[in-house]
């Protein structure tokens, strides 16, 4: 008999994909302005670290509010005691005032509609337990949040299927897209409740157009599903065409009388505030819905994951100072909107272009054709866009507001050099993990870095298919090998070039034949 | 098609019991010394209140730590980002400290082994998680706490296949009972993958004898299964004999037998809500020799992460040792003296409990105010107390007791004139029940 569970056993906890892994590299040689200045500089977490001055003075000017002290009372007693997992309410009526705000108040939530849960991805996980049965799946455009994988499945037993969406168009949701998500759904028998969308969008960092909001609530209503709209970035549009939530559209459309009381059931958002306030730390997440049994249901689970009342109550009277929301609202989003401008324009001198409609969050969409060698030569961590699912290679999603103006200068300095390097070495480079593209990088200087050898898509020659150990023979290292493939890494400081390895392999495997690019 | 899943649509998360039914009563109509003094006194609510005058002084002597401020220097900003699921260290180093004080020090625990979650209630659920898939089962012995019905059971898909204790031997476990509920299990197909014990015991307010924990590491031995222990209680020992927790008998086993099997199979679950009466600030964990249920409890922790601003202030709270000491020390000493009153109160009125040395409650024997032997007594009895005499407490069935007439008593979350108060009412009631208690036809409404 298993020992464990099938769940702590297996490996769907999404914690192995190339996102982590480039995180590793990250951990074992992390920049420090002062401790070590040739370190990897992190711009692979989507954090919000620009506005904690704004924070820390309102705290600063309100200490009874940390002391457990309210009009000058203690009140520790009650907070200690308070368990409710229907939140408490002075928490609840500030957290709707506050999403209303950040949507201009077009729209308005009612506190006994909203459900607390500790953080963004437990409300995420709750909704797929109330919507969904085991087996069951929820549509997600591409790219998405690689958390979701775990999130939205581990344990819920819930599956994923994309929506593909391509940079023809900008990443946009469009009507085909959906019908074959769908249609995909039915090839595998998997019975779809709902789309679930990011919006704004992580990793695009573009807010999702009416267009696509209309088009969707058309699709949940013909096909009778629901649609979850995870708003977590909502706070952090600084650019138009501004940010308009699924309740708007909604709104409009009911006083137009185009949807039904019943889409009003179907339609659920997500929010925290991790990104706008910058708290990861503190766990706040909730669930709003206008479905009564989703409501109940959720409250219920959200004893699985309630935030401190601690939190609540520190929140509640932040929150509540609206002279304070208003002004770090619109100061927040400057500041990000002024971090963007930087990083798009060091970009820019480095010859990179990001995704043009790039108008929230906190990271730009870009194409990057160097390969690891953001990791390895730039000493950057970027999230590669396979560990989003994109089903173009070639994207990274460069995070912009965790790091210092300085950082972030050097960040530019460094792509800059490396960029015009490169082109004085004549390379030519090959898309990382989920691209299958011909060519190949070489450097005749340190430090290690990886070849990708793939013979084109036509070739019968025999595929690779040992993994050997090529130390010996040359100072490099085959990392892996699939059909067809060769990964190969050149040890540091070694003076290998391309037609010894070429040699080599052919020496090796005698049917197989590089591609034609290899000679350039 | 179905709109919802099953688990939304269904009341299948227990929580239409009289466990909470009585709670409803209660908010209904609550008592008030001075404003509601007929109104339902809450008996039935498991809270430690009798010490926030030392949490509070100790909040006015340290300023700073609720101001997020180490030594004068502000750590907001780190703990505003701070959401490593491995949890604060210094809060683990202090954690582990501060059970293992608890246990007398006869056991040291190691803060890598250490998995914080935001109470005991997603500890439970994420233990179930990880032992377990859905359709299998634990055995618990009864009676049990009611949540976990919720708690184990809802989202997981786990069955909970109950082991009977009673009166007869103090509601004690024993290996035959253990046995029985196995041999139950198979009859229903289900496949045992452990037992899970709350020690000291809720609603019995009990430690478990070193006898019992070793027939249970016997049995989990025999079948091959795990043993979790909700040591939730553990702080609450007010009465000799001392909280023995399951890690030292099986650390005893090992240095004896050095059989190593059982060792990753042996799991606590821990939480702050009743030694320190603070179950509002989400403060749980779950303790293994098992890597690869840390590694899983780990990540599946994401789902209910601590607040580091809570971490921060709890981390800090039991640094201060000279504090803890004289804390657990004070709160055991009151604990005692409620319960004290209790007894005697219920005395007074006739009424038995059983011998405890621990928790927040008694279990009180009111078998002989039952005008039968029955369930339906029961509940008809419960009511005539909660709507006639005033006091919400807990029926035995909604623990899942296997004899009727018991019921959960709390003692240590409303102030001893309260106390008093119901005290006197219960003897009222039982003066006037000598002439009423065979009036069955009186129907009871509240």
């Amino acid at each position: 008999m298993r020992l464990l569970s099938t769940k702590a056993t297996c490996n769907s906890h999404g914690q192995d994909s190339s996102y982590f892994l480039g995180w590793q590299e990250y951990e074992k040689n992390p920049y420090d302005e002062v401790l070590n200045p040739k370190g990897i500089i992190q711009m692979g977490l989507a954090e919000n670290q620009l506005s904690f001055d704004l924070l820390e003075s309102w705290l600063a000017k309100n200490p009874d509010v940390a002391g457990f002290k309210s009009d000058g009372k203690s009140i520790f007693r009650e907070l200690a005691l308070f368990q409710d997992y229907h939140g408490l309410p002075s928490f609840k009526k500030a957290l709707v005032d506050f999403m209303a705000e950040i949507r201009d108040n077009k729209v308005t939530f009612d506190p006994k509609h909203i459900v607390l849960t500790a953080g963004a991805t437990s409300a995420n996980e709750t909704l797929m337990f109330c919507l969904a049965e085991k087996g069951e799946a929820f549509l997600l455009p591409t790219p998405y949040y690689p958390g979701f994988d775990r999130d939205l499945k581990w344990r819920t037993g819930v599956e994923i299927v994309p929506i593909q969406c391509t940079s023809s168009n900008n990443f946009q949701i469009t009507e085909p897209a959906l019908q074959q998500a769908y249609q995909e759904a039915e090839k595998r028998n998997l019975r779809v409740k709902g789309v679930l969308v990011t919006n704004p969008s992580n990793p695009l960092g573009t807010t999702v157009s009416r267009s696509e909001l209309n088009l969707l609530i058309d699709f949940i209503k013909d096909k009778e599903m629901h649609l979850i709209s995870d708003e977590i970035y909502s706070g952090t549009v600084y650019n138009s065409p501004g940010f308009v939530s699924v309740m708007e559209i909604l709104k409009e459309r009911n006083d137009l009388n185009d949807c039904g009381a019943q889409v009003w059931d179907r339609v659920h958002v997500v929010y925290s505030l991790s990104k706008d306030l910058g708290l990861p730390g503190f766990r706040v997440g909730a669930i709003y819905s206008e479905n009564d049994v989703v409501v109940a249901a959720a409250t219920k689970m959200s004893s699985f994951g309630l935030v401190s009342s601690q939190t609540q109550y520190l929140l509640s009277a932040m929150l509540g100072d609206k002279k304070f929301t208003k002004n770090y609202i619109s100061e927040n989003q400057k500041r990000l909107k002024r971090r963007q401008r930087m990083l798009v324009s060091g970009l820019q001198k480095a010859g990179i272009s990001c995704l043009k409609t790039n108008n929230a969050g906190l990271f730009c969409w870009l194409r990057w054709s160097f390969g690891r060698r953001y990791s390895t030569e730039v000493r950057l961590n970027i999230s590669p866009g396979s560990s989003c699912h994109c089903t173009e290679p070639g994207w990274f999603r460069m995070c912009f507001a965790n790091m210092s103006e300085d950082t972030l200068n050097l960040a530019m300095k460094r792509l800059k050099a490396f960029v015009e390097e490169s082109n004085d070495n004549r390379c030519s480079g090959f898309e990382d993990g989920a691209g299958s593209g011909l060519g190949w990088v070489s450097t005749s200087t340190f430090p290690p870095f990886s070849l990708t050898l793939t013979p084109e898509k036509n070739q019968t020659s025999t595929p690779i298919k040992e993994r050997k150990t090529l130390q010996s023979q040359g100072g490099f290292r085959q990392v892996s090998t699939g059909p067809g493939d060769c990964h190969v890494r050149y040890a540091s400081g070694s003076s290998v070039t391309p037609v010894a390895v070429k040699t080599l392999l052919s020496l090796r495997y005698p049917t197989w034949r590089p591609p034609d690019p290899f000679y350039n | 098609m179905n709109m919802l899943s099953r688990k939304a649509s269904q009341g299948c998360h227990g929580q239409d019991s009289s466990y909470f039914l009585g709670w409803q009563e209660y908010d209904k109509n609550p008592y008030h010394p001075i404003q509601n003094s007929t109104g339902i006194i809450q008996m039935g609510l498991a809270e430690n209140q009798l010490s926030f005058d030392l949490l509070k002084s100790w909040l006015r002597r340290n300023p700073d730590i609720v101001g997020l401020k180490n030594d004068g220097v502000s750590v907001f900003r780190e703990l505003a980002l701070f959401q490593d699921y491995h949890g604060l260290p210094a809060l683990k180093n202090e954690l582990v400290d501060f059970m293992a004080k608890i246990r007398g020090n006869g056991i040291k625990f190691a803060p890598e082994k250490l998995v914080l979650a935001a109470g005991a209630t997603p500890a439970n659920e994420i233990l179930m998680f990880c032992l377990a898939d859905p359709g299998e089962a634990f055995i618990l012995p009864t009676p049990y706490y009611p949540g976990f019905d919720r708690d184990l059971k809802w989202r997981t898909g786990v069955e909970i296949v109950p082991m009977h204790c009673s009166s007869s031997n103090g509601f004690r476990i024993t290996s035959c009972a253990l046995e029985q509920a196995y041999q139950q299990a198979q009859k229903l197909h289900l496949n045992v993958k452990g037992v899970l014990i709350t020690n000291p015991s809720n609603p019995l307010g009990i430690t478990m004898t070193k006898t019992e924990l070793n027939d249970l590491v016997d049995f989990a031995i025999d079948k091959n299964i795990h043993i979790i222990s909700d040591e939730i209680y553990s702080g609450t020992v007010f009465n000799s004999p001392r909280f023995i927790s399951i890690m030292e008998v099986v650390n005893e086993r090992i240095s004896v037998n050095n059989t190593t099997s059982i060792w990753n199979r042996i799991h606590i679950v821990y939480s702050l809500s009743k030694d320190l009466g603070v179950p509002g600030f989400r403060v749980g964990m779950i303790y293994s020799n098992n890597e690869t249920v840390v590694a899983a409890a780990t990540k599946m922790s994401s789902f209910g992460l601590v607040s580091s601003q809570t971490q921060y202030l709890v981390a800090n709270l039991l640094k201060d040792k000279k504090f803890t000491f004289k804390y657990m020390e004070e709160t055991h000493r009151r604990l005692k003296r409620r319960k004290e009153m209790l007894v005697s109160g219920l005395r007074n009125a006739g009424i038995r409990c059983l011998k405890s040395n621990a928790g927040l409650f008694c279990w009180v024997d009111m078998r002989h105010l039952l005008s039968s032997a029955t369930f339906e007594a029961e509940k008809e009895l419960w009511k005539r107390i909660l709507c006639q005499v005033g006091l919400n407490i807990s029926p035995g069935s909604s623990c899942h007791c296997c004899e009727p007439g018991w019921f959960r008593v709390c003692f240590a979350n409303m102030s001893e004139d309260t106390l008093k108060v119901a005290m006197r009412r219960m003897k009222a009631f039982t003066d006037s029940n000598i002439s009423a208690v065979n009036d069955g036809n009186k129907r009871v409404h509240c």
